[in-house]
This record gives C-alpha cells, sequence and structure tokens, in this order.
C-alpha cells in the first residue's frame, strides 16, 4: 500500500463514520497509544474538515496497565489523554492494525474507566483477518489482508518511519 | 527497557536511566488517577506486605493506596503488637510471611540497612519505605517528581536542603537523586546538624545562614526537626532553632525572587516552617502528597515484572 492508496483509505473511512455518525454532538474518536493515533490523527483532520466549525471529541488511550501479558513482561506505559467523560456516548476506537485482538481486549477494559459508553465500534487501518485469538471484529476496515503468522504486517508514517507506506514482511 | 535493580533499596543503587524511568510511569499514573475511576488491574496477580516496624502515617497510607490503585492484595504489619515484641528475628518474621506467599515487601525499618540485609535473604522484590537514617527512595522520587512537574527539568535547578541534614533519610535520597539528575545542591543548617565532611563526600555546597541559601536557591526542600532522634542536645532551644532557621512568609517576601516551598512532612509548624509560609502559594506541599501515591504506583509496577503463572 503506498502514499496514495493509504491517503484514500483513510479518506473513505472517515467518511464511513461520518456517514454512520450524522449525529456526531455524541461521538467521540478515542486513537489506540502508541501506533493507533497516527491512524486517528488523520481521520480526526479529515472529519475536522468536512463538519468544520463543529469539533469531534478526540482522545488517546494507551492500554499498557491493562494487558493479559503484564505478568511476563513489564512494559513501559505511553499518555493517555481523554479530557472528557465518555458516559452515554458512541465511541469509535482507532487503530493501525488489528490482529490476535487482545489489544483491542485490553482498550474495552480501559474504557470503562472514562464511564459506561452508549456504544463502541472499532475502526482498523489493517485488519489481519484469520488470526484473531478472540471474539473481535472491526467495524470499519481500512484493507483486510491474508497473511500467516510469521509474516509481519509494519505500517510506515512520515512524522516517525519517513514515508507512508504499509508493509508484509 | 527495564529498571536495572531488582529492590528499591536506595537511590544510591539507582542509574540516571532508572530514575528517569520511574518519575515518566509516574507521570501515566498521575494520569490514572485522574480518571473517573482511578484504578487498573497491572498488580491482581501480586500480594504485596507492608511492613511498618517505625511510625508513618503519610507513606503507610499512601503505600497502601497506591497498591489498592494497582489491585494488588495488601497485608499491614505494624511492629506493635506483633509477634516483634515477644522476640522474633526481622528475618523470621519476614519468612513467616513471606510462606504465605507473598510476592513484594514494603518495609521501613529503624535500622539503617535493614532492608538490603533483608534482600540479601529472601526473593521477594523490597522496597524501601525509610531505613533509620540512611534513604528513603521514595520521598526522594515524589520530591525530584514533584519538582519536575514545576521546572519541566533537574538539570542546573538549584535545590536547598535546610534542617537536620545529620538525621535526615530524605536528605540523604535527595542529594543522592539530584545528584545523579544534574541539580546544584546546597545544604543548610546549623553546623551541629551538618555532617562534618559532606561538602567533600557530595560535592554539595554547605551553607549555615538561612537567608544566603534562600536567595541562592529556587527550591527550599525544608526538612523535620526530628524530635525523636534528638538524643543528644545539638541546638539549645527549638524556639533558638526557629529564631534562627525558622521559615516565615515575611523572610519568603523579602527574598529577591519567588522561591518554592517543600517539605516530607509532618511539619512542626512553627519550627522549620511557619503557617503562614506553610500554606502560601509558593508551597507544593500538598502537591508532594499527591505525587506520592503515583510514584509509589511506577515503583511498585516496575519492580513486580516478570513473574509467570504456574
Amino acid at each position: 500500500m503506498n502514499e496514495q492508496q493509504l491517503a484514500i483509505t483513510i479518506k473513505r473511512l472517515s467518511h464511513q463514520i461520518l456517514e454512520n455518525h450524522v449525529n456526531l454532538d455524541n461521538t467521540v474518536i478515542i486513537g489506540i497509544q502508541p501506533r493507533g493515533i497516527y491512524v486517528s490523527d488523520q481521520v480526526v483532520r479529515e472529519i475536522s474538515q468536512l463538519i468544520a466549525p463543529v469539533q469531534v471529541p478526540y482522545g488517546k488511550l494507551d492500554i499498557t496497565f491493562y494487558r493479559d501479558d503484564i505478568r511476563k513482561e513489564i512494559l513501559l506505559p505511553n499518555h493517555t489523554d481523554i479530557p472528557f467523560s465518555i458516559e452515554n456516548k458512541n465511541v469509535v476506537l482507532i487503530d493501525d492494525v488489528l490482529y490476535t485482538g487482545r489489544t483491542i481486549r485490553a482498550a474495552l477494559d480501559a474504557l470503562l474507566a472514562f464511564g459506561r459508553p452508549a456504544k463502541v465500534e472499532l475502526c482498523i487501518l489493517i485488519d489481519r483477518r484469520f488470526s484473531r485469538q478472540l471474539p473481535i471484529q472491526p467495524d470499519y476496515t481500512g484493507k483486510s489482508i491474508d497473511s500467516i503468522i510469521s509474516q509481519k504486517v509494519k505500517v510506515l508514517w512520515k512524522q516517525r518511519d519517513g514515508k507512508d507506506e504499509v508493509v508484509l514482511l | 527497557m527495564r529498571l536495572s535493580v531488582k529492590h528499591l533499596l536506595g537511590i544510591r543503587d539507582l542509574t540516571r536511566q532508572d530514575i528517569e524511568i520511574i518519575l515518566d510511569t509516574a507521570r501515566q499514573f498521575k494520569e490514572v488517577l485522574q480518571r473517573p475511576i482511578r484504578k487498573v488491574p497491572s498488580l491482581q496477580h501480586i500480594t504485596i506486605v507492608n511492613l511498618f516496624f517505625e511510625n508513618s502515617t503519610r507513606t503507610r497510607i499512601s503505600f497502601e493506596l497506591a497498591e489498592k490503585r494497582l489491585s494488588a492484595d495488601t497485608i499491614n504489619f505494624t511492629a506493635g503488637g506483633s509477634s516483634v515484641s515477644k522476640g522474633e528475628t526481622l528475618l523470621d518474621t519476614v519468612n513467616n510471611i513471606l510462606s504465605m506467599k507473598v510476592d513484594m515487601v514494603v518495609m521501613r525499618h529503624s535500622a539503617s540497612g535493614a532492608p538490603h540485609f533483608l534482600a540479601k535473604h529472601i526473593p521477594a522484590a523490597i522496597i524501601n519505605a525509610g531505613d533509620g537514617i540512611n534513604e528513603h527512595p521514595t520521598q526522594g522520587l515524589l520530591d525530584a517528581f514533584s519538582m519536575r512537574e514545576k521546572f519541566g527539568t533537574l538539570e542546573g535547578l538549584k535545590v536547598a536542603i535546610i534542617g537536620d541534614i545529620m538525621h535526615s533519610r530524605v536528605a540523604m535520597s535527595n542529594i543522592y537523586l539530584l545528584k545523579k539528575m544534574g541539580a546544584e545542591i546546597m545544604v543548610a543548617g546549623p553546623p551541629t546538624l551538618i555532617p562534618q565532611y559532606i561538602r567533600e563526600a557530595f560535592d554539595v555546597r554547605v551553607e549555615y545562614n538561612l537567608r544566603k541559601a534562600l536567595e541562592w536557591c529556587d527550591v527550599a526542600n525544608v526538612l523535620r526537626i526530628q524530635l525523636e532522634r534528638q538524643n543528644q542536645v545539638l541546638f539549645s532551644s527549638l524556639r533558638e532553632y526557629s529564631l534562627a532557621y525558622g521559615i516565615s512568609k515575611r523572610l519568603l517576601d523579602s527574598l529577591p525572587k519567588e522561591i518554592t516551598i517543600m517539605h516530607p512532612g509532618p511539619i512542626n509548624r512553627g519550627v522549620e516552617l511557619d503557617s503562614d509560609a506553610a500554606d502560601s502559594k509558593q508551597s507544593i506541599i500538598l502537591q508532594q502528597v499527591e505525587n506520592g501515591v503515583a510514584v509509589r504506583m511506577a515503583v511498585l509496577y516496575l519492580l513486580s515484572g516478570g513473574r509467570e503463572l504456574n
């Protein structure tokens, strides 16, 4: 997936979210740290342009303290910044790659500390099908790929890696 | 990235990177404490015993709260009313508690080096909550966290530690930590309460005049006069100490710049710090207490690692 395809995909995801959330006043967008926020930053920018001057509440969630493998290894946390309540809101969670589903499981747990949402949806840039370990599926998918476990999917971002690109290693 | 140590016995053993990891992690835990639900499940597989062989309010409550916010199971032990009064040794007491499957030990003890002794003999992770006149590492860390929060960095910050340096484990942990993080340190107080070779040993400034110390510093970390540790007469009366080294609002207002006041608590009001100075805008004493929980969560979280379920 090159830079242009990536930009088009992000645009499509943004329009799809907007289509399902016409009444954006009850919707919030939350990106998952660390790499999901590169997707959510762009989706939020896209949506903001479409609905200006209205702003959609946007937060960042770190799930380190909720991981189910914390017993094996202590990881250093990233910053969580959700300066609003999600009580009775429609939450759109955004991450870059959906693989085993364990990150999203942790994110659903972590979200509860900020209130009881009316509904949670999942938006994913790259869905690695057939590799799920938990019953979790995306509502918005950028691209589905069939990959074997030994392969790796890497999403590169200009701000961090010098170019926008998705590669299968 | 992980800590270079298995226990937190003192700041002396930590690297600069360890300190940065702890302070950065504490920042994230401070955010956790602002959430509507201030609790994470990270340590729900861990049991922690709080062994307090010496009195404490702040530190014990702060550790207990930190443990509960991390979902750990906790047991509290205080020396009064225990078998310690029947003559049980420290190692026996701890081994008996550990045989009930405890993963981490938080300990305060009046003997310097008690947690170091324990670390050599038991498998659990040990966190020193103050040992005699040696160190109080989590206090040093929360002081550093509070200073960094206020000033952005510790590099080049001028910190005066004022009062009973001789008997203060808080002073020791502060000196080790601030030195590693590149701050400038001055110790100030009456000559009888400042160890003679401290300038050579730690490369710190020494000042016997309170006003000069306050004029020099950005932050004054004011120590408690430890009435329980004064078995010799090191100054003639509390009133005399207060006249020469007590900090009042009037004194603070007469300084050329506004400095920040810190105190590890409990304050002897009217001795080392007047009420109007302790409660002034320049004081961040209550923020220190708030930050203490986040810093202790970070320490417990980082030292809990690597335990596979069997």
